[in-house]
């Protein structure tokens, strides 16, 4: 079984935001970095499914050359291999162009299981797995929970609102990560050392003309400073009051 | 120059969900200086109602795909019937609600067409002849202005940002029947089984009322007193990733940046300290009340109205103020 796993690289999810001076991006000035948490399912499900039915795992990501430090996390972690779509303008890159570009490589690759998060926890997209399988045409299912294979077959359960689906699907496909998956090892002091050992794959992207562009990011609207009513069930009446006569909300 | 608007509305067991009655609302709003035909996709299997019910709210004509084959959600089918009825009808905006299929299945059509959808979109602004949108990035820390770069522009609009206009249930249009021819890569994937956990549990990223409990509520059957007050407000229950993490509630609930973002009218927060992850997730919300027993939670910075005490005091007492009140 050959399994791809597609991360990101992206801001720790304990940042504050602050907005570089360009008025459009993010400065990274002492952000630390981290993979996506939903791309670590992805990665900690591709583990898991080789260890039950053999393979190789290989980590993916398009990125600038800074991304090959979450790559090594990758192979910390137990994958075979991993592969950098190098660009150094990536971040400027809107979904199709990402998407596009990945799928290129993705189709040299030829994976039985492309294994994605189902967002990327910093422009909250949710959009690369689905275009992928497009481009692709290969089935996909969003939100796993639940994989299971049966040789060229699998279950895959889906969490829906209120309710979750349970999906037979034939390889080759791809599936998004949800919470609830799987919960990612920690690298291990072996696969530190072996990672090191590791080589990463280099390879140069090819983007199509944009669909979208970012004109500028700003702060939310700020809220009214925090007001406390007052100190324990005491308070409920006055809460109550205000909540009808000045929020006018019950 | 603006052709026509395709809102794809999203049903549930033959009634249109609120978000896409949200979304043929805005699509009649902006139509207003575009003078562009509305027309709307309804996809699914036993459509009942959705396909009259578009016309309450500005559509012109109505498409409808219904057969065995839609009867749940699935991407590569979804999308097929999407970009039939955009081969037909040439629209210059594809509108979704971006509920988690919808977000999906708009990354999907616009692969399809070559371009990027603008998800989760909080406003929309057609005024100069191109497609802009405001959309939260970071699960709302920052505030991205976007604009579309080809036509047809694939938007999706964040579920209780666009106001729904009232039925007029006198507006017919017409409903035609649109027939979709699927690839063959469609054998590959079917839905085996539906589980419904709770049919009348109310969506937390549709409900006006979210009462959350965190870390505080110290053990799973603690949050009864939770789905009292809720059950009263007929809100919604959500929970900190504390308490997801801990196992106490299913991870459908967890508001936050690996959770949902919400934006209610009004959100209780019980014994939620307020970590930046969590409050990424609901600060948007329109009014916040926090009941925790520490003085220096930051979830006090942001709450309009705090209660400095022990939700098991709090919260049960909060119960009896508004059954009192509805009374």
């Amino acid at each position: 079984m050959k399994i791809v796993a597609c991360i990101k690289r992206v801001p720790s999810t304990e940042t504050t935001v602050r907005i570089s001076a360009d008025g459009k991006s993010l400065d990274s000035t002492g952000v630390e970095y981290i993979i996506s948490p939903f791309d670590e399912m992805a990665l900690e499900e591709g583990l898991r499914i080789k260890e039950k039915v053999g393979g190789e795992v290989i980590a993916l990501t398009l990125g600038t050359a800074d991304a090959a430090t979450t790559l090594r996390t990758c192979l910390a972690m137990g994958a075979d291999r991993a592969v950098l779509i190098k660009d150094d303008k990536v971040y400027q890159k809107d979904p199709y162009s990402v998407a596009y570009a990945l799928s290129n490589v993705l189709k040299e690759l030829a994976p039985d299981i492309i294994l994605f998060g189902k967002q990327a926890v910093d422009d909250d997209n949710s959009q690369i797995s689905a275009m992928v399988a497009q481009i692709m045409k290969l089935p996909s299912v969003n939100l796993a929970v639940k994989i299971e294979l049966n040789g060229t077959q699998a279950l895959v359960h889906r969490e829906i609102e209120g309710g979750s689906e349970i999906l037979e699907v034939t390889l080759p496909a791809i599936f998004s990560a949800q919470k609830g998956l799987n919960e990612p090892r920690y690298p291990s002091l072996k696969g530190i050392m072996a990672a090191k050992k590791k080589t990463i794959e280099e390879k140069a992207a090819t983007f199509p003309a944009a669909g979208i562009e970012t004109i500028k990011m700003e702060y939310p609207p700020s809220r009214v400073p925090g007001r406390v009513v007052g100190k324990g069930a005491e308070a409920v009446p006055e809460l109550v009051r205000l909540l009808k006569e000045e929020a006018k909300i019950i | 120059m603006f052709n026509s608007i395709l809102v794809i509305a999203e049903q549930k067991e033959g009634a249109l969900r609120k978000g896409a009655i949200e979304a043929i609302s805005e699509a009649k709003r902006i139509s207003g200086n575009l003078s562009a035909e509305i027309v709307v996709l309804v996809i699914g299997n036993n459509l009942k109602d959705s396909v009259k019910n578009p016309a309450f709210y500005g559509a012109n004509k109505v498409l409808v795909v219904e057969d065995a084959n839609f009867d749940n959600y699935i991407t590569l089918n979804y999308t097929k019937a999407v970009l039939t009825a955009a081969e037909k009808t040439k629209p210059s905006i594809i509108l979704f609600s971006a509920t988690t299929s919808g977000k999906d299945l708009a990354g999907s059509v616009a692969a399809g067409l070559e371009t990027s959808a603008l998800q989760d979109s909080i406003s929309l602004d057609t005024a100069s002849g191109t497609v802009s949108v405001r959309r939260p990035v970071y699960a709302g820390k920052a505030i991205i202005t976007s604009k579309a770069l080809k036509s047809p522009a694939i938007v999706s609009l964040r579920p209780k940002m666009f106001a729904a206009l009232a039925a007029d249930k006198s507006k017919t249009a017409p409903i035609e029947k649109l027939e979709v021819t699927l690839d063959d890569v469609s054998n590959k994937i079917k839905v085996k089984e539906v589980k419904k956990s709770d049919t009348k549990k109310i969506e937390l990223t549709e409900a006006d009322i979210i009462v959350s409990g965190g870390r505080g509520m110290k053990a799973p059957e603690n949050y009864k007193i939770l789905e009292e007050l809720a059950g009263l407000l007929k809100a919604a229950v959500g929970a900190s990733r504390a308490a997801v993490d801990a196992g106490w509630r299913p991870h459908e609930d967890q508001v936050g940046q690996t959770g949902k973002t919400v934006c209610p009218t009004l959100y209780v927060a019980c014994g939620i300290s307020g970590a930046i992850q969590h409050l990424a997730g609901m600060s948007s919300s329109k009014c916040i009340v926090a009941v925790n027993k520490d003085p220096e939670a930051p979830i006090f910075k942001i709450a309009n109205y705090g209660v400095v005490g022990d939700i098991f005091d709090v919260i049960p007492a909060l119960t009896n103020e508004i059954k009192k009140h509805q009374s």
